[in-house]
């Protein structure tokens, strides 16, 4: 089966997945020393390791794949914005806890959904990946979901910030769901889950949560787009400065 | 294994056993890392040792200092030729931690893991379950903490993870 997995779209795929889970964890180590209170602090950035680790696997395995003798550190250190393959919301900056947590609630039910999905895969370095990532991700879910409720049900402040949150985020989600030419092959080849399924189960999982959390969802605004094909949001740019410095201004220096 | 057993400087498994046995967590100093179970394989072969480890998580700072311990340990007792492979399977869980490493833990203060949605966990200074979540993410990835309402003492909670 591995043989007959096309590698060019497999690639391009890894990328968007470690993309997605770098720029994430970056955005929450920015969090470092700036959390609410120390034990959330340190949940932000125990969430970040995790996303990073992620992307260090979905490098490795892109690294792998690639004709040009890549390693993981260059795929994520030497790649310009756009090269990059996440969606728009991963790079948006922290903003404030409650936008933090929405964003992070989002992206928590769409990972648990698409590594459940992932799990399955044909490609058994990725099934395997999905697996391992799945049982964090369940805790990354746990936790924000919490999050939504704790904040949503009660100071008219913390209400206030979080439904403003789900406004500005809501338009965002959209993109996580777009699929191109290339996932379609992976997707015919058993290597990737059906993403219109995995909208569908997001969709229902999140609307309920919302009701719960007596939030109302928007109902008009701009849609985001174009992540999948290198076109970011203005916020990416300066992301990537700050992180890549390092690796740009001393090449190939190490820990 | 026979023929390697004569040569000098050559081991027997159960050698490097019990010289890895003296490799920790570095974040649990009280379990060996056969003991949380991410000991896999140890394959020795005349004078080459291999050893196969797994991660916990996947972003598991501890790794890289768990690997190079593996060495210093190996090496302090005269192994030259050897090799530490961190494998991406079997999937770490924690019913992968041996009894005696779940002793370990308790004695040290941290709860050892039970299921996922378990919320009576107990005290491991008293041993009461009248005990408050205060965050999902401890001390490290692995642990939660809580805080016990009986003796007020805070405790880690190592998560299960399966």
């Amino acid at each position: 089966m591995t043989n007959s997995i096309d590698n060019k779209a497999l690639y391009a795929y890894l990328l968007r997945l470690a993309d997605s889970s770098l720029t994430m964890g970056q955005r929450l180590a920015e969090w470092c020393g700036h959390g609410p209170y120390l034990e959330e602090d340190v949940a932000l950035t125990n969430v970040s390791l995790d996303m990073i680790g992620h992307a260090n696997i979905f490098y490795q395995m892109a690294a792998e794949l690639s004709d040009e003798a890549q390693t993981a550190d260059e795929l994520a250190f030497l790649r310009d914005a756009h090269q990059y393959r996440n969606p728009i919301i991963t790079e948006l900056p922290k903003g404030d806890f409650a936008f933090t947590m929405m964003k992070q609630y989002f992206m928590d039910t769409f990972n648990f959904f698409l590594y459940e999905g992932l799990s399955q895969s044909s490609h058994e370095p990725l099934a395997l990946a999905a697996q391992k990532a799945l049982m964090e991700v369940k805790y990354h879910l746990k936790r924000s979901e919490t999050w939504l409720e704790r904040l949503s049900l009660s100071t008219e402040e913390a209400s206030k910030r979080i439904q403003k949150a789900l406004d500005d985020l809501w338009f965002y989600t959209p993109e996580l769901f777009e699929t191109d030419a290339t996932m379609n092959k992976l997707f015919q080849q058993g290597v990737i889950g059906d993403y219109g399924e995995l909208k569908k189960k997001w969709d229902s999982h999140v609307q309920a949560h919302m009701n719960h959390c007596e939030l109302n969802l928007p109902e008009t605004g701009w849609v985001a787009t174009g992540g999948l094909e290198g076109e970011h949001s203005e916020h990416l740019g300066y992301m990537l400065a700050e992180m890549q410095f390092l690796q740009r201004a001393y090449p190939n220096s190490q820990w | 294994m026979t023929v390697t057993d004569q040569a000098d400087n050559c081991f027997s498994k159960k050698e490097i056993l019990s010289i890895l046995s003296t490799v920790k967590d570095p974040e649990i100093p009280v379990i060996s890392i056969q003991d949380l179970g991410i000991l896999q394989n140890v394959d020795v072969s005349g004078q080459t040792v291999r050893v196969d480890i797994i991660p916990t998580y996947s972003g598991c700072p501890a790794m890289h200092t768990i690997k190079t311990d593996i060495k210093q340990a190996l090496g302090q007792h005269g192994v030259v030729d050897m090799e530490v492979r961190l494998l991406d399977q079997p999937i770490w869980t924690t019913d992968m931690i041996s009894p005696k490493g779940r002793a370990a833990m308790q004695a040290y203060g941290i709860a050892p893991p039970l299921s996922i949605n378990e919320k009576k966990i107990s005290c491991p200074q008293c041993d009461s379950t009248h005990t408050t979540c205060i965050s999902e993410f401890g001390s490290t990835a692995c642990k939660a903490l809580y805080r016990c309402e009986s003796c007020l003492e805070p405790f880690d909670y190592f998560k299960c993870h399966a």
